[in-house]
């Protein structure tokens, strides 16, 4: 019995960390640690999804997402959104961040929360061509969590996946 | 219900500022502009729906977050006059976003060590875009105040229009003080120093003066609000009233 549950609980966990962004779909919700666990409670896959910007729109769409994903391996399924610890980019996982970089979105670049990150200059390798002579176009991109930038090496523009 | 008004003030500041980013959307004064507001406006607007369905859940009448939003008046929203401030012209909405944010951003991490878990949850987001958002206005406030005779003067005209608002970030309606007392949200007019020190800072580098309101101007939080109000909730409400439980 116990080893039945617990293939479940993997089961579950498989199909729902299977499913991929919406907005940034080279890489998964497991990839990108918005999907933070998956238990299996009576039954019921209940899954732990964290939104990655307050108003980030992705969020129902990520959510159904997940739901349906787990219907489909045949469970019964339930989301439940988990606000604390709050999601940051350090819970990218280094696959989701290689993923990002071969799909040409520039990886955060590590230890948010500090200030500095923020406030400070940061320097942004380019996702094509590694140079980091690269500069800032727009502080807001083409999703909330995301900059633009130029590539002044090799002139590639693309997004950078902003640290918080 | 003293918890459930004092989450709804703080949202409904949250959803009126969020709403006024969103009118410039298609309308900025170029693309990336365009982008960043309603970026913006998102970020609050998220807060906002989060803040709502807590309030809904502890006053337990079944008010949803769209109820709290789409189907209260004019004189039932207790948003601060700040938020509810018309648009203008791009410096007025910098200045205001700046003098927003740079109040939300101590509350916010204040805010962390609410005693109730969904204010702890939304403070440990917010207060990371608001710190983007002090950034980002801020820059745009030192630009247009160390920039061309024209953005400088508009951006002076924008301090000077927006003063009067200041004061009434810093007050606690009976409502907010009883929930401080409890621990759930921060003391108000504990952030002053910080707001001051904030915008202090940026002036300088704007080449801006402080200026020392005359008067303040309040009544956001007794549902006294300016005549603007009621034609940004008749734009937001119109939809969901027409066709009141909607879906598609």
């Amino acid at each position: 019995m116990t080893v039945c549950w617990q293939g479940s609980a993997e089961a579950a966990w498989e199909a729902a960390a299977a499913v991929p962004d919406p907005e940034v779909p080279c890489v998964t919700v497991a990839d990108l640690g918005i999907l933070r666990w998956v238990r299996v409670e009576d039954g019921v896959a209940v899954a732990g999804v964290t939104p990655t910007y307050s108003g980030c729109p992705a969020v129902l769409a990520i959510e159904l997402a997940v739901e349906a994903a787990l219907r489909e391996a045949g469970f019964e399924a339930r989301i439940e959104r988990v606000l604390t610890p709050p999601w940051t980019t350090d819970w990218i996982t280094d696959e989701g961040r290689e993923k990002l970089r071969e799909y040409g979105i520039a990886p955060p670049v590590k230890s948010s929360g500090s200030i500095r990150s923020l406030f400070g200059e940061v320097t942004v390798a380019c996702p094509k061509c590694g140079s980091t002579d690269t500069e800032k176009l727009s502080e807001f991109g083409s999703t909330a969590c995301k900059a633009h930038y130029r590539c002044c090496a090799c002139a590639e523009p693309f997004d950078y996946f902003k640290c918080i | 219900m003293a918890v459930f008004d004092a989450l709804l003030e703080l949202a409904d500041d949250h959803l009126i500022l969020g709403h006024r980013l969103s009118e410039w959307c298609g309308h900025a004064p170029m693309l990336e502009e365009d982008l960043a507001m309603p970026n913006m406006g998102l970020d609050l607007i998220g807060t906002a729906r989060t803040l709502y369905d807590h309030a809904g859940k502890l006053e337990g009448k079944g008010r949803s977050e769209d109820d709290l939003a789409y189907l209260r008046g004019e004189r039932e929203y207790r948003n601060c006059l700040l938020v509810e401030r018309p648009n203008e012209d791009f410096a007025h909405t910098m200045l205001r976003q700046f003098y927003f944010a740079a109040f939300m951003r101590p509350y916010w991490l204040a805010a962390l060590n609410s005693t109730d878990e969904v204010v702890r949850g939304v403070a440990g987001k917010a207060e990371k875009e608001m710190a983007y958002h002090i950034r980002h206005a801020g820059e745009w406030v030192i630009r247009l105040g160390d920039g061309t005779e024209e953005s400088a003067a508009r951006i002076r005209d924008a301090v000077e229009a927006l003063h009067i608002y200041v004061d009434e970030l810093f007050d606690s309606s009976d409502a907010a003080q009883e929930a401080e007392a409890a621990g759930l949200l921060p003391v108000r007019a504990d952030l002053r120093a910080t707001w001051d020190r904030t915008v202090a800072e940026v002036f300088a580098e704007a080449l801006l003066e402080q200026p020392t309101a005359a008067y303040a101007q309040r009544g956001g939080r007794q549902g006294i609000h300016n005549e603007t109000l009621g034609h940004l909730l008749a734009e937001m409400q119109v939809v969901h009233r027409a066709h009141p439980g909607a879906r598609w």
